[in-house]
């Protein structure tokens, strides 16, 4: 799983071989190509820009043009055994629908988000007051495509809500795991695993 | 008698063919073209679907205008569908008029069928293409490929003959003729109809065919193929060959001059009688209602990988079908990738250049053989 991005480094790990797995902004098939090749996994993928989409099938992979925020509806219950969305929730028009998708058509769900509770943004909006410009989140308010910012304390409190059960969660800090302790304030990126309780 | 592989081939295969509308074909005669060569365990067959007026010269000069195929940019040594790799068999359908069995063809009698002939069915093209395949030697299809009503004969044949199709490609088509596809072609068939050569379909003695009407059908057909988009930026209001408007029913405007061109050319190579049974077969289909009114039912069981792809400027057969067809996919676990491409030239764009279609193609079909 070498060349993986860390959040999806993890997923790709946790996954359990020769599972059926939907990666919802699968992006250009990354994951779903190392899950495909390393893992067994019957990998299907939905991306919204049709250029990714056509480098996924270039690639052989079976992805479809889609928007999560509508096309996951069409999917029958229980199609798969993960449904994944990575880097994309924030993106949702209405993410806490897009969570009840998740867990509707896959058994289990991984979500990985930027934490824009992390100390350097809290920093950047308390001594900058402007929008916080970072690493994980490089496009100015104006343009970004992350339009729903939330923090890892805002989606525990989603997912409790929800009755959604957490079956496992990292937490990154760089490109390297971090403890769960104080994980709202250290972590940049987090990655849960839930199941439907 | 020709040969069997290669170009210009024709077989008469005794059948007989039973057809969905309860008549029987016996014989059944089919024009065929091959390209590449069937490895030897006949894995790397790729059977092409050809479109309401399209033939089975997809990558060959055509015997009447003498311009190249009609696939070119797709089909051919080194294109995504290649001859090198790929054992490439394109039949022209069934009802057609350019050497398989349709109206134009002779009857027991010796004399045309004309309307005599049976109406038939997507699935009766299928048919009469599996028993060709059957002749040549090929079980297992490596991919089957079609655009517009050649996508509707790949879906059949994934739908019809689940185990003989590894890999379909569907581009720019539908699972069902929607109530405006049915219209546009009702529009065709009485214009030809309605042309007093016509004679009940029984013209083919002195040869005087209602070129007129047919030609009318083509055009309001051509409309279809197009975008408002696609034909503003070809023709605009510009007035063809003149300075001012001429206040008559001349051809004054570049458009109007362009789809006459088309309309009367197309008399030059197609049977009127063939367009009424085509366009009848596609007006016909409704893939759901074969299987108990839900689409998924048709793709149960299937082992088949799917690609399909629409095209952003398509209003004949938009993009919501193809979806369509995705969504009954899903339902029923088939592997299946979809796309819309975005490219200027409506439906017709899945003919012209639109390199990502070649991209997608080429990559889903390479992927099939992994």
């Amino acid at each position: 799983m070498t060349g993986l991005r860390p959040d999806l480094a993890i997923i790709a790990r946790e996954v359990a071989a020769g599972t059926r797995v939907l990666d919802i902004g699968c992006g250009d098939g990354a994951l779903m190509a190392a899950l495909r090749d390393e893992k067994q996994v019957d990998a299907r993928g939905m991306e919204l820009d049709p250029a990714n989409v056509a480098e996924c099938v270039a690639r052989g992979l079976s992805v479809i043009q889609g928007d999560a925020n509508i096309d996951l509806a069409d999917y029958p219950e229980g199609a798969f055994d993960y449904a994944i969305l990575s880097q994309t929730l924030q993106t949702t028009m209405r993410p806490d629908l897009v969570m009840q998708q998740l867990l509707r058509v896959g058994r289990k769900a991984f979500v990985s988000f930027p934490n824009f509770a992390h100390w350097r943004v809290r920093l950047s909006l308390l001594w900058g007051g402007r929008m916080p410009v970072t690493r994980l989140l490089p496009v100015a308010w104006y343009e970004t495509p992350n339009i729903h910012h939330v923090t890892v304390d805002d989606f525990r409190a989603l997912v409790r809500d929800q009755g959604i059960k957490v079956e496992g969660a990292w937490f990154l800090s760089g490109d390297k795991l971090t403890s769960a302790a104080a994980a709202n304030f250290r972590a940049e990126h987090a990655v849960f695993l839930l199941s439907r309780s | 008698m020709t040969a069997r592989v290669g170009l210009n081939c024709d077989i008469t295969l005794p059948g007989p063919l039973a057809l969905d509308g309860g008549g029987v074909l016996a014989p059944v005669d089919i024009a065929y073209e091959t390209y590449g060569t069937l490895n030897v365990d006949a894995s790397n067959a790729i059977l092409l679907c050809h479109a309401l007026t399209g033939d089975q010269y997809v990558a060959s000069n055509h015997p009447v205008t003498g311009k190249p195929g009609w696939w070119t940019r797709m089909v051919g040594p080194g294109k995504p569908i290649d001859t090198d790799r790929y054992f490439v068999v394109c039949p022209n359908v069934i009802g057609s008029c350019m050497g398989s069995s349709g109206p134009a063809s002779l009857a027991e009698d010796g004399q045309p069928y004309g309307m005599r002939f049976p109406v038939i069915t997507i699935r009766d093209m299928v048919r009469a293409q599996a028993m060709l395949l059957d002749h040549l030697g090929i079980g297992r299809l490596y991919a089957v490929v079609g655009g517009s009503m050649g996508g509707m004969q790949a879906i059949t044949w994934a739908a019809t003959y689940p185990t003989r199709v590894a890999s379909a490609v569907v581009i720019a088509s539908t699972a069902r003729h929607s109530a405006q596809n049915i219209a546009f072609h009702e529009v065709g068939r009485q214009a030809i109809m309605a042309d007093p050569n016509w004679r009940g379909g029984d013209y083919y003695v002195d040869g005087k065919g209602p070129d007129a009407g047919l030609a009318v059908a083509r055009m309001a057909a051509h409309i279809t193929y197009l975008s408002e988009q696609g034909l503003t930026e070809k023709f605009g209001r510009r007035l063809q060959n003149r300075d001012a408007k001429t206040f008559g029913f001349d051809a004054d405007f570049q458009v109007e001059s362009y789809l006459r061109h088309q309309g009367l050319s197309f008399t030059d190579r197609f049977d009127a009688n063939s367009y009424l049974y085509i366009t009848r077969a596609m007006d016909y289909f409704d893939l759901a209602e074969e299987h108990g009114g839900h689409l998924a039912n048709a793709f149960r069981g299937a082992a088949t990988r799917f690609c399909l792809v629409s095209f952003d400027t398509d209003w004949l057969y938009p993009t919501s079908e193809s979806r369509n067809i995705v969504h009954a996919l899903n339902a029923s676990g088939a592997p299946v990738s979809f796309v819309e491409l975005s490219a200027p030239f409506g439906h017709d764009s899945f003919l012209l250049d639109v390199p990502d279609l070649n991209r997608v193609v080429d990559g889903f079909l390479k992927a099939g053989g992994q």
